[in-house]
């Protein structure tokens, strides 16, 4: 069997991520986790971004609204998380039910103002939770079990955390390309055409913004159950707004790019948060460069030097269908 | 013969500006009804009303004996209502033969299919080769169409009203921009076209106008002033008045 380049491309990082843990060092592996989690939650942007060309800049709402309702149902005593994981993505979903019926009404500019509008509210209702901590949040006594097995070893999570993570993307990668997903990236390109010709677009923008909620939902449930803890921190703007940079960051259309671009930001954000607090003014010029000079970002850099881009060969010999071509 | 298309007392402002001004037009069903007027006559404007981009402010639009007035532009085309755009409008991204398959796909019920991949099922792929075949630009099916010429554009967007099984098209200006062979190849499509669709062309080479019409409507500053044969459009002495300092074309084509 031979592998295109893509392929090892991805089974190589895919090995990169599974060896950190043997690098014996918990700090290691806690930072591979919060890669992960924030990769799902930008994954989450992107299939938005980067398929059906929506800017949302209230992510971060259904991330806290999975990672709050994680943390209730934990307090509450449910600790199971074949149940409240399931529920902070049902959680997600309700809101973006709610959201998404509103805000998919307007377009560009406004979409992007009224979503922020909206992760706001969620941000202000989080706030006025006095029970739950307002401002401060609240602790979370033990991470949720997994079918019985305990996942306070951080290995353990993280492997967890990779898996759903592996699981999404695959899902994500099958769904972009079906039916459904050029239904979607066809509104991306134009939406005028695509209502044209007979495709109601609102209907489908809908769904896949409830999908990208319910995984934003999930990527929520695990950061409260990585940091056992949950504040009204988790559903800011700057949230939804490093999201956004995560996905500009890596390449927005690709869904591995976002997972990449969240390893890069994160990365930064440690070794510059080392030297000083305003490590943005250093990142910031960086997100710049990356829109000015590198047009494809830089997962799609990564993959273009390592010769391992998408092959679109044609499946049937051109012109003639039956020729003598192949 | 029956009426395809209707319009009834058709009426659009903008402001003070009266771009729709009492129209009503009927396209029989297997006619070329084609629509002429100079610029800012409120062509784009009616398309516009037509398709369900833009609502009238009073008057009703029929579409094979239903009331269509309300609909939008998806459910209008579901019936088969197809159009082409004056301007290229096509999906850049994907290949052309990607363009086509998902104008087949909009004929389904939904597309909540989440798992399959669109690039593999027959069912799509077959009639878009099929189209790309019979507009002669099947040697591109797997171009990405962002990159084609223009002239293949206008081949593509034909091929897309087509895929989505219609009834009826609407073509907005499908010579625009066209060289002169492109121009010819295209009037043969046209007249292929004929008699198969019922078809409401605008189109501003008279040439072209008069060749494949049936019957020619008149839209001047929103009013449909004249509407007849080819023959009656010509000697219509309002309708060169109409035309006078544009350009001569009329002169043209009595010659």
């Amino acid at each position: 069997m031979t592998l295109s380049r893509r392929s090892i491309l991805y089974l190589v990082l895919l090995a990169l991520a599974l060896a950190v843990p043997l690098l014996g060092n918990t700090y290691y592996t806690r930072f591979a986790t919060q890669i992960a989690m924030y990769g799902m939650a930008a994954l989450a942007v992107d299939l938005l971004l980067g398929y059906v060309g929506l800017i949302t800049f209230g992510q971060a709402a259904f991330v806290g609204v999975g990672a709050y309702v994680t943390g209730m149902l934990t307090v509450a005593g449910v600790h199971d998380a074949l149940i409240v994981w399931p529920a902070a993505i049902l959680g997600a979903v309700a809101f973006a039910l709610i959201i998404g019926a509103l805000s998919l009404r307007t377009e560009g500019f406004q979409f992007i103002m009224v979503t922020l509008a909206f992760a706001q509210m969620v941000y202000y209702i989080a706030q006025s939770l006095r029970s739950y901590g307002g401002d401060n949040g609240f602790t979370i006594p033990r991470r949720n079990t997994l079918a019985g097995m305990s996942l306070a070893n951080h290995t353990v999570f993280y492997y967890v955390v990779l898996a759903l993570l592996v699981i999404v993307m695959v899902v994500a990668a099958r769904l972009v390309k079906s039916e459904f997903g050029m239904v979607i990236r066809g509104r991306r390109d134009n939406e005028r055409r695509l209502a044209a010709i007979g495709f109601p677009p609102f209907r489908y923008k809908y769904a896949a913004f409830l999908i990208a909620a319910g995984v934003a939902g999930l990527a929520g449930a695990l950061m409260a159950n990585h940091a056992r803890f949950v504040s009204p921190a988790i559903l800011s703007w700057q949230v939804s707004g490093q999201l956004l940079a995560m996905v500009i960051l890596g390449s927005a259309g690709t869904l591995m790019g976002p997972i990449f671009g969240a390893a890069i930001y994160l990365v930064f954000q440690q070794v510059l948060s080392d030297y000083t607090d305003h490590w943005m003014i250093f990142f910031g010029p960086l997100i710049v460069a990356r829109v000015l000079f590198v047009k494809e970002g830089l997962w799609g850099m990564l993959v273009r030097a390592l010769g391992a881009q998408e092959i679109r060969a044609p499946r049937r010999p051109v012109a003639t269908d039956r020729g003598a071509a192949e | 013969m029956t009426a395809m298309l209707e319009t009834v007392h058709l009426y659009k402002s903008f402001g003070a500006l009266q771009v729709t001004d009492d129209v009503s037009i009927t396209v029989e069903e297997g006619e070329v009804h084609a629509l002429i007027g100079p610029n800012g006559a409120g062509k784009t404007t009616l398309i516009g009303q037509l398709t369900g981009e833009l609502r009238p402010d009073a008057g009703h639009i029929r579409f094979d004996g239903r009331d269509i007035t309300g609909l939008a532009t998806a459910d209008r085309a579901r019936l088969g209502l197809a159009r082409s755009f004056q301007i290229t409008s096509i999906f850049p991204s994907f290949t052309a033969e990607g363009n086509v398959s998902l104008a087949v796909q909009a004929t389904e019920k939904h597309s909540f299919r989440f798992w399959r991949p669109a690039e593999t099922l027959e069912r799509l792929h077959r009639p878009a080769r099929q189209l790309l075949r019979q507009l002669g630009i099947v040697e591109r099916a797997d171009t990405v169409a962002g990159g084609m010429a223009h002239g293949e554009h206008r081949q593509l967007e034909i091929a897309m009203a087509l895929a989505t099984n219609p009834r009826m098209l609407l073509l907005d200006e499908p010579m625009a921009g066209l060289g002169s062979e492109e121009s010819q190849a295209m009037l043969e499509l046209l007249a292929r076209l004929k008699g198969q669709y019922s078809i409401l062309l605008i189109e501003h080479d008279m040439d072209v106008v008069f060749s494949l019409a049936d019957r020619i409507s008149v839209l001047v500053n929103g009013r449909v002033i004249a509407s007849g044969d080819g023959e009656a459009i010509r000697n219509d002495p309002q309708v060169r008045i109409a035309y006078l300092g544009e350009d001569d074309e009329f002169g043209e084509a009595d010659a």
